[in-house]
């Protein structure tokens, strides 16, 4: 068997991989190696040719590409090496990769630590189980997204979205341009399920209805689709079925959530978190296997790649630390526990042992809310705090704690309504 | 006077703005935390813009038969879809590089379409 040996291994070359393996390389770990099982660098944002990242990060609007770009050149120059189309077969506990590509076959990837970015995929149809026959011209956004924007292949010209997910609204706005016509983004939630900008400049700017609280009950057509059936739904999220109406389309795009691939992380016997269906990971994106970190959307599913880059150089720094044997040692665990109005927190644990540090805590609402205040408290005393206009699960959140001020077992952080 | 709601698209934040106007002169603008957000409602009320983004046919490309694109600066919004029958009739030859002018002043706007990705 053909082998490898690394320092850090990083599996997945998109954007949480590229952070990764960048910081990883910074952090001194000498041979940092990116396995990729596409033919080339950047992963998703490759195919995310509309403007909005790098906001935070560069202070600017940049596209996918442009935004992949930076890392890339930045990888490669500082001596990160990679491995493309190569597939990842098995992780094992102490780090060995085992993957395969046409060139060397089988081969084996003798790491220090590895970092997981593998990223996520789309829930499908089946995966919401919309009645109705399975005629060609369902997509779900990304697929479709690949066709026109990579591949040249207009996916239909009278479209449905089902689901406000970003990628649906962005691939509303770019089927438009692209001579299409977008009859309506459909949502089951009395909310957006994607950013707020995208609905103004993807939806309101071409005139594109947004049916809140509604659903598509049924798929019409048996070559093609020929229309499908939209329903309003009631607080019980149960479609009413005598407000049904049929809309006329070739193309039915679904946008409908993402979940974290990871057949890897499972395999690996990785502690998993029910709730983000990502590993469960401390703040220094450290999993349940000591040489096993994970970052971006294969922990939770991000709405911001300027998050991804952030959490991801954290990663690689870490695993380049732990690879180093520079890690410190953990001496106490403190459990992070969503309390009101809070869906998951991400990192799910904190380990104390080096010296006291900021640690940034993300997570999601479950529910919407106006003026809020935010609360982390440990062993009943309050160790952080502040305000937020508004809330929505598409919109990630964070508060930040101190190490040093967590001298109970668990800190918890709660949403409340302000006044 | 006219009254607009604006929803901000600088940041993620998404602030919701209320500028108070006559044409191109304004009364009032409320609502924004930024300066770039008072100076994206200033103009959404007088003449609103937008980034173009799209993808251009590039032939002998090894990375496939299309290069991402867009504008390096805001468009006029009503000129979208005049800009988007420019892009379309580009044919162009690999290599494409990031950041290449493909079109120069579209449409006498002064800006360009450039491109964003690399076709090799």
């Amino acid at each position: 068997m053909y082998q490898i040996k690394c320092d850090v291994a990083v599996i997945g070359g998109g954007p949480a991989g590229l952070a990764a393996a960048d910081a990883a390389k910074q952090e001194g770990a000498e041979k940092v190696l990116i396995i990729e099982r596409d033919t080339a660098l950047g992963g998703i944002l490759q195919q995310c040719v509309h403007p909005g990242f790098g906001l935070t990060r560069f202070k600017e609007e940049l596209t996918g590409p442009e935004y992949a770009g930076r890392f890339m050149e930045k990888a490669l120059a500082d001596g990160v090496e990679t491995l493309l189309d190569t597939m990842v077969l098995e992780i094992m506990p102490d780090a060995t990769v085992i993957c395969t590509n046409a060139a060397h076959g089988i081969t084996e990837v003798k790491a220090k630590s590895v970092v997981l970015a593998m990223g996520c995929r789309e829930r499908t149809r089946g995966a919401i189980q919309i009645p109705g026959t399975r005629p060609a011209g369902v997509y779900t956004a990304g697929t479709a997204q690949r066709l026109v924007n990579r591949q040249n292949e207009m996916v239909g010209k009278k479209v449905v979205i089902l689901g406000s997910g970003d990628i649906g609204m962005i691939m509303a706005r770019r089927m438009t341009l692209e001579g299409a016509k977008v009859m309506a983004v459909v949502e089951m939630n009395d909310y957006l399920a994607g950013l707020t900008r995208n609905r103004v400049q993807c939806l309101e700017d071409f005139g594109i209805p947004l049916l809140l609280s509604h659903t598509v009950t049924r798929i019409v057509g048996n070559r093609r689709v020929e229309g499908v059936y939209v329903a309003q739904v009631g607080p019980d999220k149960k479609p009413i079925l005598e407000t049904e109406e049929f809309f006329e389309c070739d193309t039915l795009l679904l946008s409908v959530g993402l979940i974290p691939e990871n057949e890897l992380t499972r395999q690996a016997q990785v502690e998993m978190d029910p709730v983000t269906n990502g590993p469960k990971v401390n703040q220094y994106m450290q999993t349940s296997l000591p040489a096993v970190f994970a970052c971006g959307n294969v922990v939770h599913v991000n709405d911001l790649v300027d998050n991804v880059s952030g959490e991801s150089e954290t990663a690689g720094r870490a695993a380049a630390r732990y690879a180093l044997g520079k890690l410190p040692k953990t001496t106490r665990v403190v459990e992070c526990v969503p309390g009101n109005n809070v869906r998951y927190l991400c990192p799910q644990r904190i380990a104390l042992g080096g010296d006291a540090e900021d640690v940034t805590l993300y997570f999601r609402v479950l529910n919407p809310d106006g003026a809020v205040t935010m609360d982390a408290s440990c062993a009943n005393a309050q160790v952080a705090h502040r305000t937020a206009a508004r809330v929505s699960p598409g919109e990630m959140e964070h508060i930040q704690v101190n190490t040093g001020k967590l001298l109970g077992d668990a800190v918890t952080v709660s949403v409340e309504k302000r006044g | 006077m006219e009254e607009k709601l604006i929803t901000c698209t600088v940041c993620p934040m998404g602030c919701r703005i209320t500028v108070k106007g006559e044409g191109e002169k304004i009364v009032s603008v409320e609502g924004y935390t930024c300066p770039r957000g008072e100076q994206y409602a200033r103009n959404e009320f007088v003449h609103p813009v937008r980034i173009l983004t799209s993808t251009a046919l590039v032939e002998g490309s090894a990375s496939g038969p299309l290069v991402a694109v867009r504008s390096d600066k805001p468009l006029p919004k009503e000129l979208l879809f005049d800009c988007m029958k420019e892009i379309h009739a580009l044919h162009l030859t690999a290599p494409v590089h990031r950041k290449d002018v493909l079109i120069e002043n579209i449409l006498n706007t002064g800006v360009n379409i450039v491109a964003t990705g690399e076709a090799l």
